[in-house]
């Protein structure tokens, strides 16, 4: 009897354990499987919808997790620890590669590194492929060109940054009679946005004076541009449709929709936000213009390049790997892939099988190359870590509030870059 | 008897003051709440920061479209089901598994009872990103990262201020019902399920209480512990509005507060008595 | 009796035991011996001994945000406290709809920290533009009375429910008693009331002290540290670290912070007990 109370007992403890760690297993499919952690998050919805289509067409599993804006990297470290790890993620160019070499499988003769249509876009760790930059993207300033019509200006008008400053100035002047609330939509600060600013805008003047010292990275930048670099955040902050006060907390979306409803001439963002643009305007309606930097305008193009290296995790199953390179591959040089990504996510890849995009700002892009002008580089990928990226966007935060001062940019800007660039070494 | 009079009239006139004063004070104190319903029923232009104390009327008004989109959007169907997986097993399994190690705690008196009881007290006091990252490793390496099996994480977690408090009360149960139950021929389970657990109900509530509030709000350890490839609890939910697909819906945001709002608030005001109650039990045990 | 329970303690202990060790000890254990490594995921371990810890203090933004906390502890935990005595003491007066407001007042508590976070920066943002102030996420000082007045939202009204149940368990006959020996309502509040609840009163000023000494979910969504980090808590900046700065040496330099908060808290536990405990003998 006792010996039963004690089977009992032992029955009802196992039974508690049981009952609680019987869960439903997910079933996952024979074969490898692919765990795609997407940076992008404008084009999340085009990635789920064509990692679907290859899941019914091949039966592999494909997840796509997007993180949300700014949280790339704690979502990338928080999921690399995990035993269902991403199979695929991306790095934004050396700095970045830096940190997660050890955990990139060597792409070297790979399907996708042989359909490159260059080589530049292999990302080399010593003799290794870590990683391959898939989309080829440029930003500049989109200006809406019936607006700029009625204002009583062409594209033309604007060939540097003194025609740009001048048409402005002239259309927030005339704000009310032109129908708009202001000549730049909102120079939004919050985290959705502020990388327009303290990534993609505070690349002019890292480009320019790399251009100038002839390198291509430093470990110490001096800041002699940054006096362009204030110029034209205080054209976009003080011809602008919105109190400078308020816009710490304007948004990503805010700007968009500015511009959208014609409330905005002039936006500063890039190539991808074609797809969300054209639903309202069509193409001769919209255009890109370089950002007028006031150093060599004659010759500027728009900013073109990569910060998207795909690399596959190292320590993932065989199985995983090879399902993964299948998955990039199939993107890349079928037919569905390729036109997913020139048509929804209006990218334009470097690969073989690209087929040509209906992006209109990627058009013009090649347009301003072919007529003569530089596209300015990428730089930021040289940026020395995120940190740097949001000091930098907390003082021009604070500096366009009027909480602070030019010299705390600057500071930001040289100090920060030195300090951190320390810490990577 | 005059003086009385006046001193009672006094005494009315302040009492109505502090009535009014404190009417007031519960206006402004619901009013955030106001305000969410309002900017929920808003286009998106009309929420930004200059106009988010006007109401939603005339070229404003959106209808319910926030609650549409940030529904079907953000899955938030899924996110409320997965939440309320979370919550209830995870309160049921503290309660029950808690409730059991306090009497034992309480009836044995062994070194092994005393160690888990400081060792219970001890986890009290240790912030959750002292283990963050090897709990949400552990908890991968064993599987515990879906809602159906998170719940082991939370009693593991958590079971330090639950037994602290089932102890706090059992301690105070005379002993002599026990044995008389004992005499009667009962084991010890069932003198536990028939005897001790309705005596300990005050305490069972303050727990379920604060257990809910903790696991139903707790953001960071199911974003650190689940398969966010699969799952999102609620809080996960809002936080992701943020700057999710590269922009902010502040619109669908709003809808989406409201709707997690809203079900606490009704069964609070279903339940408050109980819930009052609790609070002070638990506060004056604990 | 204790021999008969004892033999059922599969039943009733292990459950909790091998949860508790999984869900804490373990985890524990781990993060200590982790505090003295290098790593990025546990692909590759290093030992490098106290170098973290050295790396912890020389960091600006850590001691920074350690005299944050203490002094959005101290100032939350002070006026949290006295708003909801008071409160409490006009509700025990009898006055009409008393129901109804406490009922509205703890409302709050039940809310989580996220949503509360989001909700008072569209509220507060909404606020200081009307009068011309700068944003939340551009001053340190908004951003620290910001998160005060969200705490105390929150936790006034659950205080208050317990300041409440304590000054009714004064005897009405010890305040009469009082009075009619001539003490004004000052004296029956200093001499006669606040010694009685006394017991609340270490309850409440624990759970203030120990919820915003911890704050997380509301700092991350109020004010996500913004201007420049000053407005980041520790136990954020922990977060931070580990999570949001990419490269090897900074998970072990987290670990080690969470390991300093850990002795801080333990600390500060400490000497609220010792407190609890000289109290408790007076009262």
């Amino acid at each position: 009897m006792k010996n039963f109370k004690k089977l009992t007992a032992m029955a009802v403890s196992a039974a508690m354990i049981a009952s609680v760690a019987a869960v439903p297993m997910t079933v996952s499919a024979e074969g490898g499987k692919v765990y795609y952690l997407n940076f992008k998050p404008e084009a999340d919805e085009a990635w789920q919808k064509l990692a679907k289509s290859y899941t019914e067409q091949t039966g592999v599993e494909v997840t796509v997790v997007t993180a949300a804006s700014g949280q790339y990297e704690t979502t990338l470290q928080a999921e690399m620890g995990k035993s269902d790890a991403p199979t695929l993620f991306q790095v934004n160019g050396p700095v970045g590669l830096q940190n997660w070499a050890d955990y990139c499988y060597d792409l070297t003769d790979s399907d996708i590194v042989n359909n490159l249509t260059s080589d530049a876009f292999a990302l080399k760790n010593g003799d290794e492929i870590a990683g391959v930059g898939y989309v080829i993207e440029s930003y500049g300033i989109i200006a809406n060109v019936a607006l700029l019509e009625k204002a009583g200006y062409t594209l033309d008008s604007i060939k540097s940054f003194d025609d740009l400053k001048k048409v402005a100035d002239d259309i927030q002047a005339r704000a009310d009679e032109l129908g708009v609330k202001g000549a730049f939509a909102s120079t939004g600060m919050d985290g959705s946005s502020d990388w327009r600013f303290k990534t993609h805008l505070a690349n002019l003047p890292v480009y320019y004076e790399y251009k100038a010292d002839g390198i291509d990275n430093t470990d110490a930048i001096k800041g002699d541009y940054l006096d362009n670099y204030k110029a034209v955040f205080d054209l976009y902050i003080t011809d602008s449709t919105c109190d400078p006060a308020e816009l710490a907390a304007k948004t990503g979306d805010d700007a968009r929709n500015e511009f959208l409803n014609g409330e905005a001439v002039f936006y500063q963002n890039g190539s991808w936000e074609y797809s969300s643009l054209s639903e309202k305007f069509g193409d001769d309606e919209i255009a890109m213009i370089p950002i007028y930097f006031g150093v060599d305008d004659a010759n500027q193009g728009l900013c073109t390049g990569t910060e998207n290296y795909w690399c596959v995790n190292v320590d993932a199953d065989d199985e995983d790997i090879q399902a993964t390179l299948d998955f990039m591959n199939w993107c890349i040089s079928s037919e569905e892939g390729t036109k997913a990504m020139a048509n929804d996510m209006g990218f334009t890849i470097p690969f073989k099988n690209a087929q040509e995009s209906p992006n209109v700002f990627v058009k013009q892009d090649t347009a301003y190359t072919e007529s003569g002008l530089t596209p300015v580089s990428w730089n930021f990928t040289t940026m020395p870590s995120e940190e740097w990226k949001n000091g930098l966007g907390s003082a021009l935060t604070a500096y366009a509030a009027g909480t602070g001062d030019w010299d705390g940019v600057v500071s930001a800007f040289v100090d920060g870059w030195a300090s951190e660039a320390a810490l990577n070494g | 008897m005059d003086k009385q009079k006046k001193m009672s009239a006094k005494a009315a006139k302040s009492s109505t003051i502090a009535t009014v004063v404190f009417a007031i004070l519960s206006v402004l104190w619901v009013y955030p709440i106001i305000m969410i319903l309002f900017n929920s029923l808003k286009k998106e232009n009309a929420i930004s920061t200059g106009r988010i104390f006007e109401l939603p009327i005339g070229e404003a008004f959106n209808g319910i479209q926030n609650f549409v989109y940030g529904v079907t959007q953000m899955d938030f169907l899924s996110s409320f089901w997965y939440s309320l997986v979370i919550t209830v097993s995870s309160v049921f399994l503290i309660i029950l598994c808690c409730s059991m190690c306090a009497w034992y705690i309480c009836r044995v008196n062994t070194l092994m009872s005393k160690i888990v009881y400081y060792l219970c007290i001890f986890s009290m006091v240790v912030p959750f990103q002292m283990v963050m990252f090897t709990l949400s490793k552990t908890a991968d390496s064993l599987k515990l990262n879906n809602p159906y099996t998170i719940c082991i994480i939370y009693l593991g977690f958590g079971a330090g201020l639950a037994v602290f408090m089932f102890t706090g009360f059992m301690k105070s149960i005379p002993l002599e019902i026990e044995e008389a139950a004992m005499i009667d021929g009962c084991n010890p389970m069932q003198i536990f399920f028939k005897v001790i657990m309705p005596i300990t109900k005050p305490t069972t509530i303050s727990t379920v209480i604060l257990e809910t509030m903790w696991v139903w709000n707790d953001y960071l350890l199911p974003t650190l512990v689940l398969d966010i490839k699969k799952y999102r609890t609620i809080p996960m939910d809002i936080q992701y509005f943020r700057g999710s697909y590269g922009s902010v819906q502040m619109g669908p945001m709003m809808a989406c507060i409201l709707l997690t709002v809203l079900p606490i608030i009704i069964v609070y005001l279903c339940a408050q008595k109980y819930i009052l109650e609790g609070v002070v039990a638990g506060a004056v045990k604990g | 009796m204790e021999k008969s329970i004892r033999k059922y303690w599969p039943v009733f202990v292990l459950p909790t035991m091998v949860a508790f060790t999984i869900g804490f000890i373990w985890p524990f254990i781990w993060g200590i011996y982790l505090s003295f490594c290098k790593f990025q995921t546990l692909k590759k371990v290093k030992i490098v001994g106290f170098e973290n810890y050295l790396q912890v203090f020389q960091d600006a933004s850590f001691v920074h945000s350690f005299w944050f906390s203490a002094l959005f502890t101290i100032v939350s935990t002070i006026l949290i406290n006295v708003l909801a005595f008071a409160i409490a003491l006009v509700l025990t007066k009898g006055i009409k709809g008393t129901n109804i407001f406490r009922t509205i007042f703890f409302m709050p508590n039940l809310i989580g920290g996220i949503v509360l976070g989001y909700i008072w920066q569209s509220l507060l943002n909404g606020l200081l533009y009307k009068f011309g102030m700068p944003l939340l996420s551009l001053s340190m000082a908004e951003g620290f009375w910001g998160l005060i007045i969200l705490m105390g939202w929150q936790q006034i009204g659950y205080m208050m429910i317990i300041y409440i149940a304590g000054l009714q368990n004064v005897s009405p006959e010890l305040v009469e008693a009082a009075k009619i020996d001539g003490a004004t309502n000052w004296q029956v509040l200093k001499n006669v009331k606040i010694p009685m609840v006394m017991p609340s009163i270490t309850i409440c000023s624990f759970l203030t002290l120990t919820n915003s000494f911890k704050l997380f979910d509301q700092n991350l969504s109020l004010t996500n540290g913004e201007p420049a980090k000053s407005t980041q808590m520790l136990a954020m900046n922990i977060y931070e670290t580990y999570y949001a700065r990419s490269g090897a040496q900074w998970k072990g330099i987290g670990q080690a912070k969470a390991v300093v908060f850990f002795l801080v808290v333990v600390v500060i536990a400490l000497i609220q007990l010792r407190a609890t405990r000289s109290k408790e003998v007076q009262a």
